[in-house]
């Protein structure tokens, strides 16, 4: 019996959200190292608070975007290893609802969190407190962006054998504009500018990741699958 | 139906293998031809650069490593594209042949790129938005690579890989875009037009012949690629031990 398809993603995104709450300490990890390499900067480059605001959207995104990465790594592999993923395959179920749910939580787990605890590294990068509002919707849509492109390559490599490295270099040139429009409504948010422009191309590539990726993610898990 | 009896032959190992052999010598051949009358109209025929002097002349290898690295690359898309949905193991192997020819054509634009960059803007590598997107072409081409190399099930390698190479050309133009409108923002610091942007018919024939050359080559080499690559997934089957022996 085939069941609507936002009833599925509702009963997977619940799933997931239980799961996850019941190991609190994995949802902390990727925002800890997102602070950390934030704190890695002011170390490496400079103390003066006026060159940190000129790398704070770099280093800002770039944290943001490893940070992903790492997330990116649970975001199917336990399901793969304890069966989980060939039984939603298997039910006869939208898979692609179910992995856009998947996704989903992937991001108010990893990315949101990130985006709202960005202001806190972002203050130590000299980002004035007026910006902070247009820092933290930047990376919350990017993030989303980012979550949604990175399930198509978590999907690729779970019949891989080390997936860690390779989920990285299949998704970094994925991300390339993501980062580039992210980071520049960032900086445009830092020296006081409009952020409009890159915030709406930012918001196209989303878009066009809710309607592709999750497709494109059920295919590459199908395979890997098989 | 007798319209579609290539493409289903498409689909035979045998009949590509066999067809790839008789067909390497002549395009290899053709492309010889071509590269040679190319260097020669390209090294001797034209006139110098009124700006560039002879330093323009690498244009003559960089401009079509820089078409090709793109054109292989829908290619190995097409290709990938063809294997998933006609689930064709040819095809495969094709789109499996091109990605390290293709690697190598992008860096090959790139490092004739640099060394035209020092004299010409005085630096090996600025961040200029062609140079940037091909940099992150070549990132793909690795990806892709690293994903087959890193699946050992080959049949899983194929599909996973030739998902990959849809999802890259989908994302190609968006990466050529973004990195052009990056480029905008952030002032560039030399002037970068390639010489006027009309060229003399003494300089433009060369070039165009070049391009015809290195597509050539690439398909003689594609064709190579891809019987050593029918070979060793085949290597079980009859056909092969026939065509071995």
């Amino acid at each position: 019996m085939k069941a609507p398809a936002l009833e599925v993603a509702r009963l997977v995104a619940a799933r997931d959200l239980r799961l996850a709450f019941r190991k609190p300490s994995q949802l902390l990890q990727p925002l800890m190292f997102f602070m950390i390499v934030a704190t890695l900067f002011p170390l490496t480059l400079t103390p003066e608070m006026s060159r940190l605001r000129d790398a704070a959207p770099g280093v800002l995104w770039v944290g943001a975007l490893l940070s992903s990465l790492l997330a990116l790594e649970f975001l199917f592999r336990d399901d793969a290893q304890d069966g989980t993923l060939e039984q939603f395959a298997l039910s006869g179920q939208s898979l692609t609802w179910m992995l856009f749910a998947k996704t989903c939580v992937h991001w108010l787990l990893t990315g949101l969190p990130l985006a709202l605890s960005a202001p806190i590294a972002a203050v130590g990068l000299g980002v004035p407190a007026g910006a902070m509002w247009s820092v933290v919707a930047s990376l919350a849509l990017g993030g989303f962006a980012l979550s949604l492109i990175g399930a198509i390559s978590a999907g690729l490599t779970l019949g891989a054998r080390r997936g860690g490295v390779l989920l990285s270099l299949l998704t970094l040139p994925l991300a390339v504009p993501i980062l580039i429009y992210g980071a520049d409504a960032t900086h445009r948010a830092i020296v006081g500018m409009e952020i409009a422009p890159p915030m709406y191309l930012l918001g196209a590539i989303t878009v066009l990741g809710v309607t592709l990726a999750p497709l494109a993610a059920a295919a590459a898990v199908r395979i890997g699958l098989e | 139906m007798a319209t579609w009896t290539w493409f289903h032959r498409l689909a035979s190992p045998p009949h590509v293998y066999g067809f790839a052999r008789r067909w390497t010598p002549w395009i290899g051949g053709a492309a010889a031809v071509c590269m040679v009358v190319a260097l020669y109209g390209g090294l001797v025929l034209a006139p110098e650069d009124y700006q560039q002097k002879d330093a323009f002349r690498m244009v003559y290898v960089h401009a079509p490593a820089a078409w090709l690295s793109l054109m292989i690359y829908t290619t190995m898309a097409v290709a990938a594209a063809v294997g998933l949905i006609w689930r064709m193991k040819v095809a495969h192997a094709a789109a499996a042949a091109c990605a390290p020819v293709g690697a190598w054509f992008t860096v090959a634009a790139l490092g004739t790129g640099m060394l035209w960059g020092k004299p010409m803007w005085g630096a090996y590598w600025v961040w200029d938005p062609r140079l940037t997107a091909e940099l992150v072409l070549l990132f793909l081409y690795l990806g892709y690579m690293g994903l087959r190399a890193g699946i050992e099930d080959p049949n899983k390698a194929d599909k996973a890989s030739a998902m990959l190479a849809v999802v890259g050309v989908i994302n190609v133009p968006i990466i050529k875009y973004s990195v052009e409108w990056w480029n905008s923002l952030h002032q560039t610091p030399t002037v970068m037009k390639m010489g006027k942007p009309s060229m003399d018919t003494a300089m433009l024939w060369p070039l165009l012949l070049m391009f015809v050359a290195f597509a050539l080559y690439f398909a003689a080499v594609l064709l190579i690629r891809l019987r050593a690559e029918l070979l060793r997934r085949e290597r079980n089957a009859s056909w092969v031990r026939e065509v071995v022996t």
